[in-house]
């Protein structure tokens, strides 16, 4: 009963939604009051029902209603709580509900939050999030309704799949569906302004705390996504740029690309329509994603149960959606101009070039990711496009990308005079240089041609966005939250392409044969196999292997890489053990056993790859510190006459 | 004004691309779970029979006939939906089926087939899911059809439906059997 309250609930939302999208665009259109508070009204009312339809759904799985099809298939009575918690949206039809909760608490924070919003802006936002919820609602209720019964009930589940039977996946869906989500609220802003038909640039600065907001929970994660891979599927790569993967990662660039556009937008009023088409990019890409992932137009080792009929709604969605999106743009955008302009040598032209390198970034994992399908439909034969291609052609703009951080971050608005900072940006680049060679020699000793370029990036990146918060400080100048925030994310990036450099130079992996008590000695690292024994879980039983690392006489590790069997699958995963410390990774992951006390092992030592996370999650970190800005906090409409004055700190103290 | 048109003329192109691909989907799903056991000799095993567990099935048993073995288990929701199609593939009489109880209580197993009736003409009781781990099997149900060399040519993945039995098993079954396949 309590399910098919759930599944009514979901219909009313269903209801409020198109309420939300009706009265949201035709109050502003008509410019009638009460319309335009009906639709803040049904925002809360549809979060409501959402909320009570997921509240009906999680009880059906804690207390193991297998009369519920999607609880029966995904869940099992021995299963954890938590994991029977988290098998929500452990496959397409909760993960889609998921979706569409996480939109709703975006549309109720906007709802909330943009009060100070003008009310015709707002109400048209709200619009637009009611046309989107509207479409994942109808698409949840007539293809994918986990509320369906099973008659008669099964007597236990089929389990949730074992792989994702983990902490990391666990909360990965709901932080990384919070990055897409949120893209939609940026959407909606961007969309909102369009139909306005706004000149001014007022919007950027509205728009910019939650695309910023999103891109933050995006960047995480992608980064938990990773680790999961990392540590879970046992071969210790972290990245394998499969079609899922893609599918999250191309909006991030474009994200990327614009909160940087957003910046000029909002501060100098330039790149008005460019950061339009962004806007709407980002938007489409995560569609596409959710595109890609549900339709089985691509094949993928993480895909969602692909079902035609699904990708064929998603499509038409897209269609109205996206197409709307870009007609409103080729009407809209003409009227755009720019009322000033700007030098070739200024932090506007370098973040012209950010954008133009991370578009072109952008276009090589879409095409890669597409390829296959493109090839196959024009019967050029099954193709397989991976890491030989991803990994060079991603370089290509990326490297002049960081290259050109290190330089733009000192240039100013407006005006170019990089002359000035000359002496800065060839001090930090000879530390760099100097730092980088040490290390890359000193310590690893790489032959890569890739390893000191990246080391020296990396470095110069970290060192050339602290120098002039620095030299502020030391003039006892206070910084303003945003540069902080700034600051931060960008070193993040530098520990981010450290990271990338040295763990995919300096891995060393042997897959060998060892019987109880031999050893093995990679990277300076002595794995000695000390056995296996049989172990048992509340729903899998298995075998533990034992692994000392020793380094000189040292122990620094202590590993138990297992192998489990789930008894309701009956499939068998690797657990790979790892010992992490900041600096190396240790992996040692069980094969197969080949007979008396004999195993196939695989060992890795890893340099640095904590440093990939950590980067990610310090950019993260650093885009939620601009919010804490004082920008933010104005009210809006105040803010007008500020505009143009509100200088950035930088240029106006040195 | 006309450069403002072309992200939509790129998307247009897009979804043109896209549809296409939807189209294909189908197909490239079918080649894509394809057991890659399919053309390969059945595995090799050897298990005792549910209902008299003294006595032994050898996958050698399997040679010399066309077989359909299919995996199921009285814990799987699915399988009692499929259990009406057996039950009339049994009724056609055009290929005996083992049933490889996988993973189950054997009480249960031979309730469930007094209950709803035995499409099997043997069942061979997999109590520690070994056998079915051979045959590559992840969910429950599955199906194999062994031909009279004892090669797998093809695979049912989930519930047997008619329209399957139809047009992916029978015309193996009617078609003069092509050696090595």
């Amino acid at each position: 009963m309590l399910v098919e309250i759930g599944h009514f609930a979901m219909i009313l939302a269903l209801a409020l939604s198109a309420t939300q999208a009706f009265f949201g665009l035709t109050g502003a259109a008509l410019k009638r009051e009460r319309w335009m508070s009906v639709a803040t009204s049904a925002v809360t009312g549809q979060f409501l029902f959402l909320a009570l339809g997921t509240a009906t759904l999680v009880h059906a799985f804690v207390v193991n209603d297998f009369s519920v099809k999607y609880v029966a298939n995904h869940s099992n009575s021995a299963l954890p709580l938590f994991y029977r918690v988290a098998a929500l949206w452990g496959a397409h039809e909760g993960s889609l509900l998921l979706w569409i909760c996480v939109l709703g608490v975006w549309s109720i924070a906007v709802a909330w939050r943009g009060a100070k919003l003008p009310a015709d802006y707002l109400a048209r936002v709200l619009g637009v999030l009611g046309v989107v919820s509207f479409g994942f609602l109808l698409f949840l209720l007539t293809t994918s309704n986990p509320f369906e019964r099973l008659l008669p009930a099964a007597i236990d589940g089929a389990d949730l799949n074992p792989q994702l039977q983990d902490f990391a996946m666990a909360i990965h869906p709901p932080i990384l569906y919070a990055g897409y989500v949120g893209m939609s609220v940026s959407f909606a802003f961007a969309c909102a302004a369009m139909l306005e038909g706004r000149r001014d640039h007022l919007w950027a600065r509205w728009q910019r705390p939650w695309t910023v907001m999103a891109w933050a929970f995006l960047s995480c994660g992608i980064a938990l996504g990773s680790w999961w891979a990392y540590y879970v599927l046992g071969w210790g790569g972290w990245w394998a740029w499969d079609p899922v993967e893609n599918a999250s990662f191309m909006p991030w660039l474009a994200g990327t690309a614009l909160i940087h556009s957003l910046i000029v937008t909002d501060k100098r009023g330039l790149f008005k329509s460019w950061t339009l088409l962004l806007s709407v990019a980002v938007f489409s890409l995560s569609l596409l994603g959710t595109f890609l992932v549900r339709s089985g137009v691509l094949n993928s080792v993480h895909s969602f149960a692909a079902d035609p009929a699904r990708g064929i709604f998603i499509l038409s969605f897209l269609v109205l959606m996206i197409g709307g999106a870009l007609a409103l743009y080729a009407w809209r955008a003409p009227s755009l101009g720019s009322d000033v302009g700007f030098e070739m040598v200024s932090r506007e032209s370098f973040i012209l070039f950010n954008n133009i390198l991370l578009a072109v970034a952008t276009a090589v994992v879409f095409g890669g990711t597409l390829a296959p399908m493109i090839a196959d439909t024009l019967g050029l034969g099954t193709l397989s496009v991976g890491p030989p291609y991803f990994n060079p052609s991603f370089l290509i703009p990326t490297i002049p990308l960081v290259a050109l951080l290190s330089v733009g971050i000192h240039a100013r608005w407006r005006r170019g005079q990089l002359s000035l900072s000359k002496q800065r940006i060839l001090g930090t680049l000879a530390v760099a240089v100097v730092v980088a060679l040490g290390v890359v020699y000193g310590i690893y000793g790489s032959t890569r041609l890739m390893t000191p370029i990246g080391a020296v990036l990396g470095i110069w990146i970290i060192l050339s966005s602290l120098v002039d918060p620095l030299l502020q400080l030391r003039r006892r100048i206070a910084l303003p939250v945003g540069v902080i925030g700034m600051t931060v994310a960008h070193i993040g990036v530098g520990i981010f392409v450290l990271g990338i450099t040295f763990v995919e130079s300096s891995t060393i992996e042997r897959d060998i044969a060892l019987a109880r008590g031999q050893s093995h000695t990679i990277g300076g690292y002595e794995f000695r196999f000390l056995g296996v024994e049989n172990m048992e879980g509340p729903n899998f039983d298995g075998v533990r292997g034992h692994v000392i690392v020793t380094q000189g006489n040292k122990v620094v590790a202590d590993l138990f890489p297992d192998k489990r069997r789930y008894f309701v699958q009956g499939t068998v995963t690797t657990k790979a053990a790892i010992g992490a410390q900041w600096n190396r990774d240790l992996l040692a992951a069980l094969g197969e056993d080949l007979g008396s006390n004999s195993w196939s092992l695989r060992l890795q030592y890893r340099p640095m790859i904590r440093f990939v996370w950590l980067g990610a999650a310090i950019m993260a970190l650093g885009g939620v510190l601009t919010l804490f800005d004082r920008r933010y906090r104005t009210a809006p409409v105040a803010a007008t006459a500020s505009v143009q004055t509100t200088g950035e700190p930088v240029q106006a103290s040195s | 004004m006309k450069r403002f048109l072309l992200p939509l003329g790129a998307f247009a192109l897009l979804v043109v691309v896209l549809l296409v691909g939807l189209r294909h989907a189908p197909e490239r799903e079918a080649k894509f779970v394809k057991s890659p056991l399919i053309g390969k000799p059945a595995p090799q095993f050897t298990l005792p029979q549910l209902v008299d567990p003294a006595q032994t099935f050898d996958s050698g048993s399997l040679r010399g006939g066309w077989h359909l073995v299919n995996i199921w288990a009285t814990w799987c929701v699915t399988c009692r939906e499929e259990h009406e199609v057996l039950l009339q593939i049994k009724q056609e009489g055009r290929v005996p089926i083992v049933g490889l109880d996988w993973k189950d209580e054997d009480a249960a197993a031979i309730s469930w087939l007094s209950q709803l009736g035995n499409p099997y003409q043997v069942v061979l009781a997999d109590r520690k899911g070994e056998v079915a781990i051979d045959f590559g099997v992840y969910l429950a149900p599955e199906s194999f059809l062994i031909d009279p060399q004892g090669v797998v040519v093809e695979k049912q993945y989930g519930a047997m439906t008619v329209e399957d039995w139809r047009s992916k098993f029978l015309p193996h079954l009617t078609a003069p059997a092509k050696a090595g396949a």
